[in-house]
């Protein structure tokens, strides 16, 4: 047990004096959090609309004032015709126009029907799909109006966000993406570039034919990156805290603990990536290509999974980071409990389980 | 019982034949080197008895245990230096020694005896990043790491590569040292001159072991006598020799060339005596390990 | 004094409070063969890179191949070869587009390109060897290559660190043979070595000890001032002199 101990205060004198990855490590999330939080922001706010009204009845005006009394629309310009349309967008301020066709009260009242088209620049298609559906539940709440008594079933997607996240804040979808990301990076990355590192050194060598056991190396090694993994893990949350006013709806405690557990996931990865490879340069590309991208495209982070083709959707299964994800956003947003992420926890278990069980068959006790 | 035995090795990479057919044996307290130049196979090996590689073929018993299916036991009894061995540079002495031995199951302090001598020419730096030491000084520090746990054998992987000759000859002084404690060594080295430092050694080359002996054996067994000869020009003189049909070989050796002949010495004289070398200087050598080592290069190259 | 191929006047380097190399003063003439001795940290690699214009000193003079080292550092780029054990060859890439690539780096035509291919190939009978991948070459084969390379564009002065680092005992040898040949053509040759019986085929040998030059002279001439019957012994004695 002397030996474990001191194997892990060797790696903690890697770790302490290596004063620039340090400050890497723990610049990074601040720094990301702070990009995601107030730069790349994929709120919706001012967003510049044109308006063919074809109608031109007081029911239209009062729809167009509905839409633009909220903070989300502007309208930037009336159009007079069909034709107007494709240079409205091409002239790139406006993001969506909606047409609202001939004798719209008329239709509404007397038909029970009456169609709104809504047009958006898709070639950004994320916004499009989160312009749709604000000015959707805007056309809904216009509809309660108009109709009074009646009643009709808030269905639409756009509403349930709004229900979550009522101010809807991206940075409340981002730090949970940053923490995904932060925890693969340190983790996975780290661990296995320290192992390879003793490989390209030499030093594996001796320790091998020293009387460690091969899991007592791993273990050593991977141990004080899972207390810098969460250490960063609670600065991520705090900073959501107290910058953002992010809240934490759920239990504290499983949430360290979902974080402990993903921590645990990353670093099987990272140890499996450790032993298929043999220099730092190789695991750390393994790491950045395999893992980080993955993270970043296919964890529902930046870009929706539902709008992703199925195949994609169902790679994304393979992603312990679209897990984590679901179960950050649940318990943080939601404030569920293990109840109901029962499921992505367990799929967490499992994989951390199967790429431990790899990587300890894969881990040599020779060289070759 | 004899420390270390090694029967009938072969190791291939690939097509690439590292190590073919090794046999040798390695007595009780016996300084044995592994004379060779890089890719000669004295690393693969070196692995191999450490039990970080296995052999295709044949076997090998390290302080009479099998080193395939005893290699637990092995890995507790042996100190190691692998080739590209270079500590944790970030660490400084005191912790790097700490450390080895502490995974070694020891303390410093336990075997402070063995590495004594050693550890005190390095102890003024303790605090030092072993990153920050020269290379001698690594050396020793790394010396220092392989005997920590009062090992049973010694391997040394080209321990003086890439030293400088002071550091290499202090090096070479405490092996001798350390031999009259008793503990059977291992050391490779690309260097000929190091030869004569060892107690036997086997010459490797392409991964075959040209000859086992007693550096004076070695010397002895050389056969020929060999003719040294300078002139102001060596190039020249070089060529000039080169392009007589009676010269067997010429290679620099320092200040003269060493030349072996298959006819008279006066033939030679009589052949350079037009040619106007300046200063010319011809004399009786006694051949060296490198000689013999040349000799038996030419052979094997011959042979295949 | 101009026909010299190296000439430094109290050539200093420090970094920080450590002083590299302190105040060497020597001159190299063309088509010499310069043997640059000293212990692992002596200051050896810190003079060549100053010297290879790679690094600005903190003060003293030096001219290579008549060119400053201050002001001048491309025309001697151009004039200079350089060839350390560790860099030496692209392992990926076949002996042929080895010596293209570097023929190109120093402005050679392809005719040019061409024709010197092939005399190093001949010379080093390489011929069979032209299409194959450095990394598949024994080590003493890359290293009589790269030599070659690095004397490719016929460079003044040729800059050798440790170029025969655990190589075989013959091709040691024939590689000295090529040094020898380029001496012969004028190519001054400075040369950094480990092994102390390679430091007698040079003209003249230096050796530092901590940043100084301690001795200059004939291999022959040390052995007489230091009383020594080889250089090993005069370079240990030097060597421990410090302590």
């Amino acid at each position: 047990m002397k030996q474990f101990f001191v194997f892990v205060r060797k790696e903690c004198y890697h770790i302490f004096r290596d004063k620039r990855t340090l400050l890497i490590l723990f610049g990074m999330p601040l720094v990301l959090i702070v990009l995601f939080g107030f730069a790349i922001t994929n709120e919706i706010h001012h967003v510049q609309i044109a308006v063919l009204d074809q109608s031109r009845d007081s029911y239209s005006q009062r729809l167009v004032q509905k839409m633009t009394a909220s903070r989300y629309f502007t309208v930037n310009r009336y159009l007079s015709g069909e034709k107007d349309i494709e240079p409205a967008f091409r002239q790139g301020d406006v993001k969506m126009v909606m047409v609202i066709p001939n004798r719209f009260a008329h239709d509404f009242f007397h038909e029970k029907k009456a169609a709104i088209q809504l047009l958006t620049d898709a070639s950004d298609p994320n916004t499009a799909t989160t312009l749709i559906n604000y000015a959707n539940s805007m056309i809904m709440q216009y509809q309660q109006e108009l109709t009074g008594e009646l009643k009709l079933p808030l269905t639409i997607s756009g509403e349930v966000q709004m229900v979550y996240n009522p101010s809807l804040k991206g940075v409340f979808l981002f730090v949970p993406g940053v923490m995904t990301l932060i925890l693969m990076l340190v983790s996975a990355m780290m661990t296995s570039i320290t192992i390879t590192r003793e490989k390209e050194l030499g030093t594996m060598e001796i320790l091998l034919v020293s009387p460690l056991k091969p899991v007592m190396i791993i273990a050593g090694k991977v141990i004080p990156y899972i207390v810098l993994s969460f250490l960063i893990a609670l600065i991520i949350l705090a900073m959501g805290a107290w910058v953002f006013a992010m809240p934490v709806k759920g239990s504290l405690l499983l949430l360290l603990l979902e974080c402990i557990l993903f921590g645990l996931t990353a670093l099987s990865l990272g140890i499996l990536i450790s032993s298929v490879t043999n220099s730092q340069q190789t695991a750390m590309m393994i790491s950045l290509m395999g893992l980080m991208l993955p993270t970043i495209l296919l964890s529902g982070f930046v870009f929706p999974l539902e709008s992703m083709p199925k195949a994609l959707q169902v790679v994304a299964n393979a992603i312990p980071a679209k897990w984590f994800n679901i179960i950050l956003k649940d318990v943080m947003l939601k404030g569920m409990g293990l109840r109901q992420v029962w499921m992505p926890t367990l799929i967490l278990c499992g994989m951390t389980v199967f790429f431990l069980a790899v990587s300890i068959r894969k881990f040599k006790i020779r060289l070759s | 019982m004899q420390p270390i035995i090694v029967e009938n090795i072969h190791k291939s990479f690939g097509d690439v034949k590292a190590l073919h057919d090794i046999s040798f044996t390695i007595g009780e307290g016996e300084l044995f080197g592994l004379i060779g130049p890089d890719g000669a196979g004295k690393s693969t090996l070196f692995r191999i008895l450490a039990t970080l590689l296995l052999a295709d073929e044949g076997n090998a018993k390290v302080n009479g245990r099998d080193v395939v299916k005893e290699y637990r036991t092995i890995r507790r009894e042996v100190g190691y230096m692998p080739g590209r061995f270079s500590l944790y540079q970030d660490l400084t002495i005191e912790e790097n020694l700490n450390f080895f031995a502490t995974i070694f199951n020891t303390t410093v302090e336990e075997n402070y005896e063995l590495i004594k001598e050693i550890y005190e020419q390095i102890a003024p730096f303790a605090k030092r990043p072993a990153g920050k030491l020269s290379g001698g000084m690594k050396q020793k520090l790394a010396l220092c790491c392989a005997l920590v746990h009062k090992p049973k054998v010694l391997f040394l992987d080209e321990p003086t590569t890439g030293v400088d000759p002071v550091s290499r000859k202090e090096f070479w002084d405490m092996l001798q040292r350390l031999k009259t404690k008793g503990i059977p060594i291992l050391v490779s080295t690309p260097y000929m001159d190091e030869a004569v430092l060892c107690d036997r050694v086997a010459l490797i080359q392409k991964g075959a072991i040209m000859q086992i002996n007693t550096p004076a054996n070695i010397v002895a067994g050389f056969g020929m006598p060999v003719w040294a000869m300078k002139a102001k020009n060596i190039y020249r003189l070089i060529h000039d020799l080169r392009a007589f049909k009676g010269v067997l070989s010429c290679y620099a050796f320092g200040e003269y060339l060493h030349v072996t002949l298959d006819t008279e010495l006066d033939d030679v004289k009589a052949y350079l005596a037009p040619l106007g070398h300046e200063a010319l200087e011809i004399k009786p050598a006694a051949p060296g390990i490198e000689d013999a080592f040349m000799q038996l290069m030419q052979e094997q190259n011959e042979l295949t | 004094m101009n026909n010299n191929a190296i000439v430094t006047k109290d050539l200093t380097k420090r970094f920080g409070d450590f002083t590299a190399t302190n105040a060497i003063t020597f001159e190299v003439g063309q088509g010499e063969i310069f043997g640059f001795l000293g212990a692992n940290g002596a200051g050896k690699t810190t003079a060549m890179r100053m010297l290879c214009g790679l690094l600005k000193p903190s003060s003293g003079e030096a001219k290579v191949a008549g060119y400053d080292i201050y002001t001048q550092t491309e025309q001697i780029k151009k004039r200079i070869g350089y060839m350390s054990q560790k860099f030496s060859l692209y392992e990926d890439l076949t002996v042929k587009e080895n010596i293209r690539f570097y023929g190109g780096i120093y402005g050679l035509s392809n005719r040019q390109i061409k024709e010197k291919t092939r005399q190093l190939l001949a010379r080093l009978q390489l011929e069979k060897e032209a299409g194959h991948l450095v990394s598949s070459l024994p080590l003493g084969w890359k290293q009589k290559l790269s030599f070659s390379i690095a004397v490719l564009h016929d460079p003044s002065i040729v800059f050798l660190d440790e170029p025969t680092g655990g190589v075989d005992p013959i091709t040691r040898r024939q590689f000295w043979d090529l040094i020898y040949e380029s001496a012969d053509k004028g190519v001054t040759i400075f040369v950094t070595t480990h092994y102390m019986d390679e430091a007698e085929y040079c003209n003249r040998i230096s050796i530092m000890v901590d940043g100084k030059i301690k001795a200059l002279d004939t291999p022959s001439g040390l052995k007489k001032q230091y009383n020594a019957g080889s250089m090993n012994d005069v370079f240990l004695q030097l060597a421990r002199a410090k302590s």
